[in-house]
């Protein structure tokens, strides 16, 4: 690597680095302006000392310290996965039921996308992937009524954690997400006891949009974390860094593959590295 | 704002421009700026922006421009045009081999929407006459075979399987005797989700083409696609060859980037556009509507 002063010139390939990351023009700009104001304060002119600056601020930015746990303490616990379509939500609850079951916890799942053509089963052979229940309707019922069924099963059998599954659905259709919404009322009023988690699935691959997305989905049923899939493409997900620093919502896991390992935990430190590979 | 249109930031910016008689070259530079940030923030590559402003202020700063009488004017139409230009000019359609049957593979990132797009063009060319079968070539994803079934079902449509024990290769051999031998003159093959990285996977593509060797390779792409959506397109067609692209989910709200992308690094024309998850939810791609929906003129 060449020896490098700090100038213009590497501010612009920082940006420029952001931005193919999909971090988007309004957070970049604003990481710029923090870089350039924190670099002259602290009397930065080594470029290696500027991208450790760097890097200080980004996972600053992503750094929700306990908040990236799973919310499933303490027993029972429910989590609810929502997104788009396609963006991983069914492929992401079978890698989290095997991880929760390993740790010996009783898990069980609720297939509540009853729309989509075969979404249950493909549930239902994750479900015996890893050896967990499913608790199912027929394809066309009520979402709201399989929750619900979930629920008394989870009650009865004294589970740990229920996951539910959802359908796909883009946030800018209102019906949709009203369905989402009564959902989510259900489990309110028959679980209230329960610790919640609702999870917002995000696809690394997916540009500016996934903001709107994570804006929406928090109006409706409040999502407290993120799970970010398709990493091991080469999209960064870089979009992440905007939903954070605007909506205040962590990433708790990250999706690496479509194998039942391919689930890990969130680490800010890691993120970062990645986003820049050995680029600057 | 990030979530003010593109056209709106386009039209802002240009605006400035028509409400002076002349332009300087700083001017079309402010302006340029602007157009710049609005394609950035609609997810429109990084390098493809680069070089569409470059394309635009060179013919912008001409004499053409600075002397015409209405030079603002003058910017958008180039805009417009250059823009235009790079969604291709004319709608394409599917070429029809004249030995039946037509084969068309399906190909794209996992999600993208693959099994649904491949039940839709079965469904819409059925209704222009042709006899459809679908083939599951898909034998990793769980229940992808079921799904493609059962979106056949709703369709009317016949597929073809052979389980997921079977190389996908042989599968789509397979698939295209059963079409000879019951007269189906089209045949659709779905493959599994990859990533355009996946050496192993992508052979298998390949692999596939050299047997039954498709008239039509389409890439599926997620309209949502941000910054990577070059990457996916030129390996894939790097890879394969593809001939076109379908682009899916432009029934959300995003602003479709994706699609200026796609045509700057391969130059193969969007095909079909999906717009929504029901099965007639499938239409045509109109370049220059695709242009004005993003230019908001
Ligand atoms: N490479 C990769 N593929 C993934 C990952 N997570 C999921 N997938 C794949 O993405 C595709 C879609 O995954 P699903 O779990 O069906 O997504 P979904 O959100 O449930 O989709 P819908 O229910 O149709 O909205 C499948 O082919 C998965 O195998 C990941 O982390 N990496
Ligand atoms: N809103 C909307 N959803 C779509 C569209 N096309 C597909 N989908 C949905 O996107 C999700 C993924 O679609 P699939 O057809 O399973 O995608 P795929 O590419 O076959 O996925 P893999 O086989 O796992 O790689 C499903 O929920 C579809 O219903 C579209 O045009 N609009
Ligand atoms: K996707
Ligand atoms: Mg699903
Ligand atoms: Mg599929």
């Amino acid at each position: 690597k060449t020896y490098k002063k700090v100038d213009d010139e590497l501010f612009e390939e920082i940006e420029e680095i952001l931005i193919t990351s999909d971090v988007g023009v309004n957070t970049t700009m604003k990481i710029i302006e923090k870089l350039r104001t924190e670099a002259k304060e602290r009397k930065v002119t080594e470029a290696s000392d500027l991208k450790g600056l760097l890097k200080e601020i980004l996972v600053e930015i992503l750094d929700y310290g306990d908040a990236h746990q799973l919310g499933i303490h303490p027993a029972p616990a429910i989590l609810l996965i929502v997104g788009v379509n396609g963006v991983g939500k069914t492929t992401s609850i079978g890698k989290i039921a095997h991880r929760i079951k390993s740790q010996g916890k009783k898990v069980l799942l609720a297939a509540g996308d009853t729309f989509r053509a075969a979404a249950i089963d493909q549930l239902e052979i994750w479900g015996n992937r890893v050896g967990v229940d499913v608790i199912k309707h027929q394809e066309g019922a009520d979402p709201a009524a399989v929750l619900f069924d979930a629920i008394q099963s989870a009650k009865a059998r004294k589970i740990d954690v229920l996951i539910c599954d959802t359908a796909g659905r883009l946030h800018n259709k209102k019906n949709l997400m009203n369905e989402l919404g009564k959902v989510s009322k259900v489990l309110e009023r028959e679980y209230g006891n329960a610790t919640k988690d609702v999870l917002l699935v995000l696809d690394a691959t997916t540009g500016q949009n996934a903001i709107q997305q994570a804006k929406t989905f928090k109006e409706v049923v409040d999502i407290n974390g993120i799970i970010l899939t398709k990493l091991d493409g080469t999209a960064k997900g870089g979009v992440v860094l905007a939903i954070s620093s605007e909506l205040n919502v962590p990433v708790k896991l990250i999706g690496v593959g479509e194998g039942v390992n391919d689930l890990q935990v969130f680490e800010p430190k890691s993120f970062v590295n990645a986003l820049f590979g050995d680029d600057i | 704002m990030v979530f003010e249109g593109l056209a709106d930031k386009l039209q802002g910016a240009l605006q400035k421009l028509k409400s002076k008689g002349k332009l300087s070259e700083k001017d079309v530079k402010e302006a340029m700026r602007e157009v710049k940030l609005a394609l950035l923030e609609a997810d429109v590559n990084f390098k493809v922006v680069k070089d569409f402003i470059d394309k635009v202020k060179d013919r912008a700063v001409g004499n053409e421009v600075l002397e015409s009488l209405t030079p603002g004017q003058q910017v958008i139409k180039i805009v417009n045009e250059e823009l235009t230009a790079l969604m291709g000019t004319t709608q394409s359609k599917i070429t029809f081999s004249s030995k039946p049957p037509t084969v068309i593979m399906l190909v794209g990132l996992q999600g993208a929407g693959k099994t649904t797009t491949g039940g839709k063009l079965g469904g819409y060319l059925k209704k222009s006459g042709k006899r459809p079968l679908l083939v599951a070539g898909d034998i990793y994803r769980p229940a992808a075979i079921k799904q493609l079934q059962v979106v056949g079902g709703q369709l009317d449509l016949p597929v073809f399987t052979l389980g997921d024990k079977v190389s996908p290769v042989h599968i789509a051999k397979a698939g295209v005797e059963h079409a000879v031998k019951h007269g189906n003159d089209l045949v659709i093959i779905d493959t599994a989700g990859r990533l355009h990285i996946d050496d192993h996977l992508m052979e298998e593509l390949q692999n596939i083409k050299q047997e039954v060797k498709p008239h039509e390779i389409l890439l599926v792409l997620d309209a949502m696609t941000g910054q990577d959506a070059v990457n996916v397109a030129e390996i894939f067609n790097e890879k394969l060859g593809i001939d076109g692209v379908i682009l899916t989910k432009l029934d959300g709200d995003t602003r479709g980037g994706a699609a200026l992308s796609v045509r700057a690094v391969t130059n193969k024309p969007i095909k079909f556009i999906g717009m929504g998850e029901k099965l007639n939810e499938l239409e045509p791609f109109f370049p220059d509507r695709m242009a004005s929906r993003i230019l908001g003129m």
